[in-house]
Formats: structure tokens, sequence, C-alpha cells
């Protein structure tokens, strides 16, 4: 059985039909990727995973429960956390205090900072910038401190939102390093949500391949990168 | 035990105060300056001889003659307009909207609290209570009164304004007015049904009238008292305590830091598993308790209410916000000290520095000329616009 499992979900904004039917199957210990270009609803899935918005239709579960209707709070509890696009930095909150944040639903103050340490091994340079307003940080370091955030919660499926968004190329590798990290000493499950498909592929066991809120194409990474139509849409082979 | 204190943080205990002692003093100070220089060019024109004439004495030492008084009442009532702007600001710093019905939560504290009062009173506890007893008392008003408009303001969000998220900014706004209006007439109502007068009068006991006098200093042929009334130390010290409490809450504790990141950036907070409806909640819980405390600070201090009471003290909260920076708390409390000491000094000294052509009656003018230029001029405020944060 799989760790999420999505079914034909709708979702709208307002009369906007963003989703039109998606269903998407994330196993555990995996790296799935969905891609497709701007203005597609991939984040809009991930926003109805995780509970900010609601789909009118279809079933999205996760371990074995319908959480479709629950509130976002609530869905954290159950281990699975949503870095969202743009990052979603508490601007003026120090580095520490987002961590926290990140660990809000965590009374045991021991494990909170085993796992800002965690973070800050991952991160060293988090570390240097702890007492510092996260809105001061520079945008690689914002990302980072994104997900080392996201990681407080020590989820079992991490959904990341353009992980690599206005990133240096060279911060780009070393966030894709981490994710892969993650999945293999960690065994997190991740679902990553990226424009730049060549980078997602090339860490992903699997991938979606999403086109004005449908999915048109699904396949293991390996096969995506060779196919032709992939090809020329989103890794600008032509 | 030695855990438990190790916890605590000191800083964030010891920065509110001298922040409340800094912007108090610097006001008075400030306020001091302009009518002693304004007493020293008049003394010699119409106005200082027309006093002269009158009371025989110069206007220098009627303005010195008068100075402490000025600026404890100042204090006081600038405190009052702190707790309640704090109210206002909370809220904006967490919705961006304006809670109109805060005056009203404002009002609803100050008859709870009066009238536990004067029900004790009716049954002659008051009269015979030891001083400790009538302390006892009045802290059981103070509670009564905030526990009423905290739960007020909790209601009147979850029926009134949660409803309506998400819609034009307008709305709410509108159904905050309206919810002001409803509560009015609900106080009237209630007292009509009840005791039958819209006016009641905070009961006489205990020692809150008396004076405290530290000393008097010859001054020409009368002398410049150095006192305190017990009422002004007991609205200082309750609000200072609770300013001290509020930002403790907001800066050193765990529910405060989600507070502060709702404030921020409520979808991302709901994703870091904050309940996002419930610190909204207890928002408004918190602003309703200060409101609600300094409603039942207010009848002591002024006696008399009624069910517009909340009107202008309201009116004015908000204007102390948006001078210090809405949304920004340390701001609330500069902008309330500030507006109260500024109305105050107007309307002790404007009627002799004008010969009596503008007399205290004047006082308002004051602070709303203070709303309209800081919306033209600074429409950030003294502290900037800022959300609910560490300062
Ligand atoms: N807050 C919103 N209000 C209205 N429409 C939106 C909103 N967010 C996204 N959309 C629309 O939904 C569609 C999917 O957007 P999104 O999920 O953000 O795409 P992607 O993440 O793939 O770039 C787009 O057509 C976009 O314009
Ligand atoms: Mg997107």
């Amino acid at each position: 059985m799989s760790l999420l499992h999505i079914e034909n979900i709708h979702s709208y904004y307002g009369q906007i039909h963003a989703l039109k039917g998606i269903s998407v199957d994330v196993n555990e210990g995996e790296i799935v990727t969905l891609i497709g270009s701007n203005g597609a609803g991939k984040s809009t899935t991930l926003r109805t995973i995780s509970g900010m918005m609601h789909p009118k239709k279809g079933t999205i579960i996760f371990e074995g429960k319908d959480i479709s209707k629950k509130e976002p709070h609530e869905i954290v509890h159950s281990g699975m956390v949503h870095v969202p696009e743009g990052r979603g930095i508490f601007p003026t909150l120090t580095v520490k205090e987002n961590l926290e944040m990140g660990a809000f639903t965590i009374t045991d103050s021991r494990l909170v900072e085993e796992r800002m340490e965690y973070g800050f091994s991952l991160f060293p340079r988090l570390k240097e910038r702890i007492d510092q307003f996260g809105g001061t940080l520079s945008g690689g370091e914002q990302q980072m401190l994104a997900i080392a955030r996201g990681l407080m919660m020590n989820p079992h499926l991490l959904m990341l939102d353009e992980p690599s968004m206005g990133l240096a190329p060279i911060l780009v590798e070393l966030i894709f390093d981490i994710i892969k990290e993650l999945n293999d000493n960690r065994g997190t499950t991740i679902l990553l949500v990226e424009q730049n498909a060549l980078m997602a592929l090339s860490i992903a066991h699997r991938g979606y391949v999403m086109q004005t809120g449908e999915i048109t194409v699904t396949d293991t990474a390996a096969n995506l990168r060779d196919n032709e139509e992939v090809q020329k849409a989103y890794l600008g082979v032509s | 035990m030695i855990r438990f204190l190790k916890r605590i943080n000191v800083y964030e205990l010891v920065r509110p105060v001298g922040q409340m002692m800094a912007f108090s003093l610097g006001s008075a100070a400030f306020m001091s300056a302009i009518a002693i220089s304004l007493a020293l060019a008049l003394d010699d024109t119409a106005v200082g001889v027309s006093l002269m004439d009158k009371y025989n004495v110069s206007l220098f030492t009627y303005t010195m003659l008068n100075l402490p008084q000025v600026i404890i009442d100042g204090l006081t009532i600038g405190f009052v307009y702190a707790a309640i702007a704090l109210g206002y600001t909370m809220v904006y710093g967490v919705l961006e909207f304006i809670n109109f019905a805060h005056s009203e939560i404002f009002a609803v504290g100050a008859f709870v609290g009066v009238e536990l009062l004067i029900a004790l009173d009716g049954m002659g506890i008051l009269a015979g209570a030891s001083l400790g007893m009538a302390y006892a008392y009045l802290i059981l008003a103070i509670l009564l009164g905030m526990i009423a408009a905290g739960g007020l303001a909790v209601a009147v969000e979850r029926v009134a304004y949660r409803p309506l998220r998400g819609m034009s900014r307008l709305v709410p706004l509108i159904s905050a007015i309206g919810v002001s209006f409803l509560l009015q007439d609900i106080i009237r109502l209630v007292e009509s049904l009840t005791s039958g007068q819209f006016n009641r009068i905070m009961p006489t006991f205990g020692n809150f009238d008396s004076r405290i006098i530290f000393g008097k200093i010859a001054m020409g042929s009368s002398n410049l008292t150095l006192g305190i009334s017990v009422k002004s130390i007991i609205v200082i010290v309750s609000a200072v305590l609770m300013l001290v409490g509020l930002n403790y809450l907001v800066n050193a504790t765990r529910v405060g830091k989600a507070m502060r990141a709702v404030a921020q950036d409520r979808p991302t907070a709901s994703l870091m598993g904050i309940n996002v409806n419930r610190i909204i909640s207890l928002t408004f819980l918190v602003g309703g308790l200060l409101g609600g405390a300094a409603g039942v600070l207010y009848a002591l201090k002024f006696t008399r209410i009624d069910p517009f009471v909340g009107f202008f003290p309201g009116l004015k909260a908000f204007t102390a916000a948006v001078l210090g920076g809405i949304g920004n708390m340390t701001g609330a409390v500069l902008g309330g000290i500030v507006l109260g000491m500024l109305e105050t000094f107007a309307g002790s000294y404007m009627g002799v520095f004008t010969m009596g052509a503008a007399g205290s009656e004047y006082k308002d003018i004051f602070a709303f000329s203070i709303l309209i230029l800081v919306l033209i001029f600074r429409p950030q405020g003294l502290m900037g616009k800022n959300v609910v944060q560490k300062a």
C-alpha cells in the first residue's frame, strides 16, 4: 500500500478549476517528483494534500487515513510536512525561532534541541545565523532554513515546492544533495515539485508530468528523461 | 523550582519596564518643557498680568504648582489608553483589521466591574470592609471585568468576524461597527431592565481617594505639593503589570511565538501545526482582558460611566495605536502615554494660556488632530507599521 494515495482530486480557486482529476501515488521510501510548466497546478496539488485548500471531489489517503477534509495543523500531526513555494520564512522571527515553529507541536524540549542540531549538521551556515531574523537571510539560506524547519517534525513524508527557485546553481546542487541524502540515509519519503525538471529527475525514482491541471505522463524517472515529449517540453532538448 | 526559575527570561521582564519608564519620563519632560517655556514667554504679557490680577500668582509659579499633578494625571490616563490600544494593535497585527467594537468591549468590562462593586456596596459589604478586603474586592471587580470583556471579545470574533474572513476588508469592518452599536444598546437594555438608570457611579470605598504626599516645596506664597492619589497608583501599577505580562507572553513564550508567526504569515503558520483559529481567538481574548481591566480602572479613576463610556477612550486609544504604529505593541504603549500626557497638559494649561478663550473642553482636538496629522505625514506611526513582533 502506498504512503500517500491521491485519487481523482478536483480543486478550485473560486471559479478557476485548477486541478481536474489528479491521481498520484507515493510509496514509502521513494522520491517522487511532480514536474510541469508554470501554472500547471503543481503547487495547488501540494496545497490540497496539506489541507491548505480542500478538494471539491476526490480522496487523499495518507498512511491509510482519509485526510481530504482535515485542516493543515491536524495533518502536520500525522507526519506530513509541506515546505511551501517561496519558503514561507517568518521574516521577524529569528532563525532559532523559525526552527522552533517547525517543532511547534513537540513539547519535549530535548527532542527539539536534538532535531535543531541535526538541521545545523546539514546546514552549518544556519547555526552561524541562529539569532538573525529570517527576513535578513539570503535566498539560499532561507531555503536551507525552510528545509531544516520542515525536518523538525521528522516527517514520514516531506513535500518540497520548488526548492531550487531563484538559487544559484551551486546552491541548487547542495539542496538536491541534501534531499537525496535524507532519502538515502533516513528513509524520508519525498514528494518534490520542480520546474527544474532535469535536476528533479536526476534524483527521483518516479515522476509525474502535469499540464493545465492534469497529469499527462507518469513513469520512472529514467524513462521520463528518455521520453521525447518530456525532453521537448521540459528538459530544453530540441 | 530552580529549573523553572532558570527558564524565566528576565530580559523580557525588564525590557518593557525600562521602555515604559523611558516613554513616561520622556513625554513628561518634553511636555513640561513646552509648558514652562510658554509660561516664561507669556508671563509678562496680558496673559500673565490677568492671572496675577485674578489669583495673585505669576504664570510661571502657576504652571509649576500644577505640574506634578498634571504629569501624574497624564500618566494615569496614558496607561489606560495604552492598555486599550494594545487590544486594537494586537488584533490589527494578526488580522489587519480594526476591531471597532473594542471600545464597547472596554465599556462592558467597566460595567461588569462597577456593577459588582455596586452590588457589594448595596449589601453593605464595602462600607465595613477592612483595607485589605477593599483591595480584594477591587481586584475581584477588575478580574470579573476582564473575564467578561475577554469572553465577549472571543465570542464577537467567532460570531461576527470569523464567518466574514476572506471577504473584502470593508465587510468585517462594517460588521465591527454594527457590533459596536449592538453592544451599546445591549448595555442600555440590561441597565434599564435592572437598575433603571444609565449612569452608574463607582462606589467610594477603601483608601483609593486619599493622597500620598511626598513633600512640599515652597514657591512664592504657596507650596508645590509632590503627591499622588492612591487611585492613580493603582491604575498605573495595574497597567504596568498587565503590559509586562503581555510583553512576556508575546516575546518569551511558545504561544507568543505562534502569535507572531500567525501575524506574519497565516498559511505557513498553519503548516507548522499551529491552530490558526485558536491563536486568533487567543489574540481577541488577550485584547479583551486588557480592555476589560482598562474599563474598570477607568471607572475607578473617573467614577461615572454610561453606555457610551467606551466611545472617547476607544477612539483615543485607537489614535494612540495609530500614533505608535498600528500593529506594533511597543508603539501602542508609547502612543498611549504620549497621547494621555499631551491631552492632560492641554486640558490643564490651555485655559490659562489663552486667558480662558480655549479651555479644557478643547483638549480632544489634540488627540484627533494628531490622528489626522499622523495619517497624513507618517501613516506608519512613530515606531513603524509592523506586525505583532519583537521590538
Ligand atoms: N491564489 C490563487 N487564486 C486564484 N488562482 C490561483 C491561485 N493560485 C494559483 N492559481 C491558479 O491556479 C493554477 C495553478 O497554479 P499553481 O498550482 O500555482 O501552478 P504551479 O505551481 O504549477 O506553477 C494557475 O492557473 C494559477 O493561475
Ligand atoms: Mg508553484
